[in-house]
C-alpha cells in the first residue's frame, strides 16, 4: 500500500528544516521537562521518530508540511520516552501524537495542521517564521 | 474495532452527527473518520476535533492506534 496516510510531497521532497532537540536536563520533573521542551523553540513538534526518520505516517506528514514551508522547528521523539509520551497527552488534553506547538501553545495534530495548511491559515499563523524571500 | 460501536459512541454525544468511518490500513485500528454536525458551527477546528477526540479517548488507549479526523457542519457535507 503506497502512502496510505497521504504524506505530502512524497515525490519531490524539500529540505528538512526540523531538528531533534537535545534536552538540557532530563532528570527534572515531568512537568518541568515538558515546559522546557515546548518553550525551547518557537515551533515545537512532539512526534514519533524525528524529521530525518519519522516513525509514523501522521508524524511524517506534519514534518513534510513544515519542511515545505521552510520553517525551522524542533522535535521530540516520544518513542524514546514513555513518561513524556503519556505526559504530553495530559498536558495538552489531547490523546494522540503528533502534537504541534507554536510559542508554547498547542495548535493541533496532523489533521488540523494539514487542514490549516490547505486553507492557507497555517501560513498566516507562521508568517513571522517563514524564510525571507 | 467495531465501527458500528464507534458510530454509536459519537452519535450518543453528538446527536445530529453523520459519521463515515474508513479503515486506512486494513487492520481496523487506523481509522479515517468524517463527522458532520451542526454542533460544529462557529467552533474552531481544534475545538471540533477535540469534541470527537474526547469521545474516543478511552478507545484510543487500546483498540484504536490512530485516527484521522475530518469535521464539518452538515451543510458542508
Amino acid at each position: 500500500m503506497n502512502n496510505p496516510f497521504n504524506v505530502l510531497g512524497e515525490e519531490g521532497k524539500p529540505s528538512i528544516t526540523g531538528e531533534e532537540h537535545r534536552e538540557q536536563n532530563e532528570s527534572g520533573s515531568l512537568s518541568d521537562r515538558i515546559k522546557n521542551l515546548v518553550e525551547s523553540s518557537d515551533l515545537f513538534l512532539f512526534m514519533k521518530g524525528n524529521p530525518q526518520a519519522p516513525q509514523c505516517g501522521f508524524s511524517a506528514n506534519i514534518c513534510a508540511v513544515l519542511n515545505s514551508l521552510g520553517v525551522i522547528y524542533k522535535t521530540f521523539n516520544v518513542l524514546e520516552d514513555m513518561e513524556i509520551r503519556q505526559g504530553i497527552k495530559e498536558y495538552s488534553n489531547w490523546p494522540t501524537i503528533p502534537q504541534f506547538y507554536i510559542k508554547g501553545q498547542f495548535v493541533g495534530g496532523n489533521d488540523i495542521i494539514t487542514e490549516l495548511y490547505e486553507n492557507g491559515e497555517l501560513q498566516k499563523m507562521l508568517e513571522n517564521f517563514l524564510p525571507k524571500a | 474495532m467495531d465501527f458500528e460501536k464507534i458510530k454509536e459512541l459519537i452519535i450518543n454525544k453528538i446527536e445530529d452527527a453523520e459519521v463515515q468511518i474508513t479503515d486506512l490500513t486494513g487492520t481496523r485500528d487506523h481509522l479515517g473518520l468524517v463527522v458532520a454536525s451542526n454542533q460544529f458551527k462557529g467552533k474552531m477546528l481544534v475545538e471540533q476535533h477535540r469534541m470527537v477526540m474526547d469521545i474516543l479517548k478511552e478507545n484510543l488507549k487500546e483498540e484504536i492506534h490512530a485516527v484521522q479526523i475530518k469535521t464539518m457542519t452538515k451543510d458542508q457535507l
